[in-house]
């Protein structure tokens, strides 16, 4: 009956705070994911993030707020949630000492899994998360690769509804952060999973919505399509002409009516980046003026605006 | 009750892989059977069928040995940052807490257990107080466990193992030896609170072979309050971080 009910598990945060010190770490969050998302947690480092994850996983106590999963308060019932939640930490803590069968198996039986179930679950795990080959050696003589490999692992290992990763590529290589990608993936078809990240081709390739937050406060939530969308709303075109003096040419351009904004890429080559005002576009204009002047268009590419510029222009103010 | 079981075995099997156990149970037997049998007021000398002269080895060896064994008790998931990996399973302060107490409680109990051998052998040699021999081990238990919680109370302090084996030992020193030497030149109030404060009274009074309830409420509540400490510490480091 509980298992059937929580199986539904939204998990949402209200007006979550955290405080350390004077400093807010996490002001003010409210955030929801249904049950069955992949969200993407972005943000610049020290952004809140981390705490956010931590108070959903029932590490921490938040100041002011609360967090629900599944109904269940991480105030009154963090044995509840628990159970249903993997979390695997920033900094991948395990145990260097302890062989990877004994400590999976170690989770295991925290976790209560029936004991005729532990080996089929272990070599599940093994298999899942591509640990065949290294399975009796000793985590401490593992790569960083694998040992995240691992600590996926072990918050996999209960099958839980909602997964949270905290940086799960941090010092990975390029080859390692495509499979742990491609693995999360996998699991993101039938789990919630909430992945923090400060690079962004990740979360753009891995996740359905994202979240950008700054200073401990939600900029940005969406999917990717909808904030390109959003950002689209200028028109930046790079723009080469010839056939006169530059600075001539600049004057020209800025007295067009739906130019916002002229500025220089390459001096020498002549070539400028022109920005139209918001829903309105200058390519018309830009040719008329070329052919009154007498000069010619050697290159004319609209700039798409990238995930990446709207997570800059959010986050550095 | 099974997550207690669980961190325990952890916490043993690494005892033993770290050679730590190995060593400890080693030592203990090697000191406590040489002054027992064999150098000073051994058994032989004194011509009485006691093991007076093993609990006292023993109440002073434990009380270095126990530190060393939870110096990295809490320290060590602190420093690694898997108190987080265990504290987000369904895991509660209190079943961490207890789990790390009772693997090293069976541990020195490992070691006391093949001491039993030198109560046998003493059956050959006269008549054995037998009740005095075994509220001793049973003194020698509850002095461990007590030494135990202080040791992890300790532990939870920070995340340096040394500071944790000197705090130990610093808090440790006061009921082992400090309160006894005061308080028996002190008088009055003061001495009898100091000596109520004093391990030595309730262990000797236990190896004597008196059963007082006061030496078991002395025991526990030393115990009950290193272990809530350390449950305190451990939370509050988590509310503030």
């Amino acid at each position: 009956m509980l298992k059937s009910l929580i199986h539904f598990m939204d998990i949402v945060v209200e007006h979550l705070t955290k405080r350390y010190g004077p400093q807010k770490a996490v002001d003010n969050v409210s955030f929801r994911v249904k049950a069955g998302e992949v969200l993407g947690f972005l943000g610049p480092n020290g952004a809140g993030k981390t705490t956010t994850m931590k108070a959903i996983s029932c590490f921490i106590m938040p100041d002011e707020g609360d967090v629900r999963v599944g109904g269940y308060s991480i105030r009154e019932h963090p044995e509840i949630i628990k159970k249903h939640i993997g979390y695997l930490p920033e900094h991948n803590p395990l145990y260097p000492d302890m062989n990877i069968i004994d400590f999976l198996e170690f989770i295991a039986k925290i976790h209560q899994i029936p004991k005729h179930l532990i080996q089929e679950r272990l070599l599940d795990m093994v298999k899942v998360c591509g640990l065949e080959g290294e399975k009796h050696k000793l985590i401490r003589e593992l790569s960083k690769g694998y040992q995240q490999r691992v600590g996926l692992a072990q918050a996999l290992i209960h099958d839980p509804d909602i997964l949270i990763l905290d940086e799960p590529t941090t010092g990975l290589d390029p080859n390692q952060i495509i499979e742990i990608r491609e693995l999360i993936k996998r699991i993101g078809r039938e789990k919630t999973v909430i992945l923090s990240s400060h690079i962004l081709a990740e979360v753009e390739a891995t996740c359905d919505r994202i979240l950008i937050i700054n200073n401990g406060r939600i900029v940005v939530d969406g999917t990717a399509a909808e904030l390109q969308k959003q950002a689209q709303g200028h028109e930046i075109l790079k723009l080469g002409v010839a056939g006169g003096d530059i600075s001539e040419i600049f004057e020209k351009l800025m007295e067009i009516e739906t130019v916002e904004n002229v500025d220089f890429i390459d001096f020498e080559n002549q070539q400028l980046e022109v920005q139209s005002y918001p829903e309105a576009s200058s390519i018309k204009a830009i040719f008329d003026t070329c052919v009154a002047n007498g000069y010619y268009i050697t290159e004319l590419t609209p700039i798409e605006t990238k995930l990446e510029d709207i997570f800059r222009e959010l986050t550095t103010h | 009750m099974n997550q207690i079981i669980q961190i325990a075995k952890r916490e043993l099997s690494e005892f033993f892989d770290s050679l730590m156990g190995y060593v400890l149970i080693i030592m203990f037997l090697g000191f406590s059977g040489f002054f027992t049998w064999i150098y000073g007021d051994d058994i032989f000398f004194i011509g009485e069928a006691n093991l007076n002269m093993f609990f006292k080895v023993a109440y002073w060896s434990l009380f270095f040995f126990i530190p060393s064994l939870t110096m990295r008790s809490l320290t060590g998931e602190l420093r690694n940052g898997t108190l987080e990996l265990l504290l987000t399973k369904p895991i509660s302060y209190w079943e961490l807490i207890l789990g790390k107490f009772f693997s090293t409680f069976i541990l020195i109990s490992m070691a006391l257990a093949p001491s039993l051998i030198y109560y046998v052998s003493l059956w050959g040699i006269g008549s054995v107080d037998h009740a005095a021999i075994i509220l001793g081990y049973l003194g020698l238990l509850l002095m461990s466990m007590s030494y135990i919680a202080i040791g992890i109370f300790c532990s939870s302090l920070s995340d340096s193992p040394i500071i944790a084996l000197l705090s130990t030992l610093f808090i440790g020193i006061f009921f082992h030896q400090i309160f006894e030497t005061v308080g028996s030149t002190s008088l009055g109030l003061t001495g009898s609170i100091l000596s109520f404060l004093s391990m030595f009274t309730h262990f000797d009074s236990i190896s004597r072979g008196i059963f007082d309830f006061q030496d078991i409420i002395y025991f526990c509540s030393l115990i009950l309050f290193g272990l809530y400490a350390s449950k305190v510490i451990l939370l509050s480091r988590n509310l503030n971080a």
